[in-house]
């Protein structure tokens, strides 16, 4: 994300807090802000749901329409995620189409639902090789302080988590829930100076050198992970974030689930 | 990534559909300075995987607003070539090849000493002729030895291959086989000289044994890429020099 120039007394004051194991907002290194969750908020949706991870919001739709399906996979349905960091989220953020942070965003979130097989593609298929159900996930920041990856995944999954798809609407058989087999769940960690702190806001953000995103499935297994930032993490830096990846996840997991 | 397939991609010896075993690295050939315009080039062959960088700079940066008054940036474009896919892929940048650009810059910029260059811009053109898995870490590997070329003061070059999974076994650096019909795929890149990591995604399904595994092999792996790195290198630079206007 763009980079506001941050001064040096604030850059002090967490680095300085950090030496001593505590954040700005009171936070332990390995703690998330408070997440609250709205599901189907949007009737014109077919599944959505408003996340606030503190002072980030994000809101994920999902639209679920019949389609061809891929010549290479022509009894499995389609899913595909979008991501727009809209300028009503941050004065940094551009109107026009989705630039690399939004890419990278909408990329990652969408590896954590489809590599944990979190919806089951293969029931998605109205007529081999004719017909399938289109599943579209798109999200939108609305107010950004920080881990948009985390709040976009946790919008994401509780959006197609309560998703139905319209059967009716089209004439393909009875409205049916969007089959759901697991919860992925994304934790992010950034590294300042040799501290890693799990949700960073905004600030942390800005100061951090390297980014680490670890997606886990319910049996704690990895499905996605993405490293971002200019810097680097040590072998031990990657352990200790898989370690915290499974712990925080299967937390977050109860919250949502 | 499926899972199901009827394929065997690991017989019952452990040997791998191309004759490998699974901590095996397919061959590479790298070879420096193979343009002629760019400041520095690098070719890159890994198994099928062929890939050609290229990079100009330090120079002006553009678009203007890009400019960092503290840095050079590193701007990178990663492209697969019209022909390099099985289908034609069509050509301009997609999603795919936006991230990857963004994370190959993102892994060049922690070795290359960009303070020495404020307001520059750095670019980086990496070229996929072929391709057949493994595409990005071959584009980074040529990238680095292209930076070199270029001459760019940098604190080490950056290896990078992938590790991961197929027929439920730890593969090293997986074919296009492997990686369609494989249950995962770990592509990293590291600084060899503190084994870092700078660059690092993971997309499929492994515990945590199999990732320690994958990991372990990858770095392994790495510093045998940055051999042939330096190699290519030296082999570029102890070569009599060609007489000007001589034909090459």
């Amino acid at each position: 994300m763009s980079n506001p120039i941050m001064s040096e007394i604030k850059r002090d004051h967490i680095m300085n807090l950090l030496a001593e194991g505590t954040r700005v907002d009171k936070r332990s290194p390995t703690d998330f802000r408070k997440i609250s969750v709205e599901t189907n908020c949007i009737e014109s949706a077919d599944g959505s749901a408003r996340v606030k991870l503190g002072k980030t919001e994000v809101i994920a739709g999902v639209k679920i329409i019949p389609g061809t399906p891929f010549g290479d996979t022509p009894t499995s349905g389609v899913l595909t995620t979008g991501a727009e960091l809209i300028p009503m989220a941050h004065p940094t953020f551009e109107s026009g189409p989705p630039g690399e942070d939004a890419i990278e965003l909408a990329r990652v979130v969408d590896r954590g639902i489809r590599e944990s097989g979190m919806v089951d593609v293969e029931q998605l298929c109205i007529v081999p090789g004719e017909e399938v159900w289109m599943c579209f996930v798109d999200i939108y920041a609305l107010d950004y302080d920080g881990n948009l990856f985390d709040a976009a995944n946790l919008a994401a999954v509780c959006a197609l988590k309560t998703a139905i798809i319209p059967g009716e609407q089209y004439g393909k058989g009875e409205n049916k829930p969007l089959p759901v087999t697991c919860l992925p769940i994304s934790v992010t960690e950034v590294k300042i100076g040799n501290d890693l702190i799990v949700d960073p806001n905004f600030d942390e953000e800005q100061i951090s050198s390297a980014r680490l995103t670890v997606t886990t499935d319910d049996n704690g297994n990895f499905r996605a992970m993405q490293k971002g930032g200019c810097g680097s993490i040590t072998l031990d830096d990657l352990s200790l974030c898989l370690d915290r990846a499974v712990e925080k996840g299967a937390e977050i997991r109860k919250i949502i689930g | 990534m499926s899972g199901h397939t009827d394929m065997v991609l690991v017989d019952e010896n452990g040997m791998r559909i191309d004759g490998r075993t699974a901590e095996e690295h397919r061959p590479i050939k790298i070879e420096a300075g193979v343009l002629n315009n760019a400041d520095g080039s690098a070719y890159v062959e890994i198994g099928k995987n062929k890939v050609l960088a290229a990079v100009y700079g330090p120079r002006e940066c553009h678009p203007r607003h890009l400019q960092n008054p503290t840095k050079a940036i590193i701007q990178c474009k990663y492209n697969m070539q019209a022909f390099s896919v099985s289908d034609r892929k069509r050509p301009g940048p997609d999603r795919r090849s936006i991230e990857i650009s963004k994370i190959i810059s993102e892994a060049l910029e922690k070795v290359v000493l960009t303070e020495l260059y404020p307001r520059a811009s750095i670019d980086v053109y990496i070229e996929i002729l072929q391709a057949n898995a493994g595409t990005r870490c071959a584009g980074l590997t040529a990238a680095s030895v292209a930076l070199a070329d270029a001459g760019i003061p940098m604190r080490d070059i950056v290896p990078a291959i992938a590790a991961g999974k197929a027929d439920g076994h730890v593969l090293l650096d997986l074919n296009k086989e492997e990686d369609n019909y494989g249950q995962a795929d770990v592509p990293i890149a590291i600084v060899p000289s503190t084994d870092e990591i700078v660059l690092l995604q993971m997309d499929g399904n492994m515990t945590r044994e199999e990732f320690d595994h994958a990991i372990e092999l990858a770095v392994d792996a790495c510093h045998q890429v940055y051999d042939i790195q330096k190699d290519a290198l030296k082999k570029r630079y102890s070569a009599k020099p060609a007489k000007e206007g001589a034909d090459e």
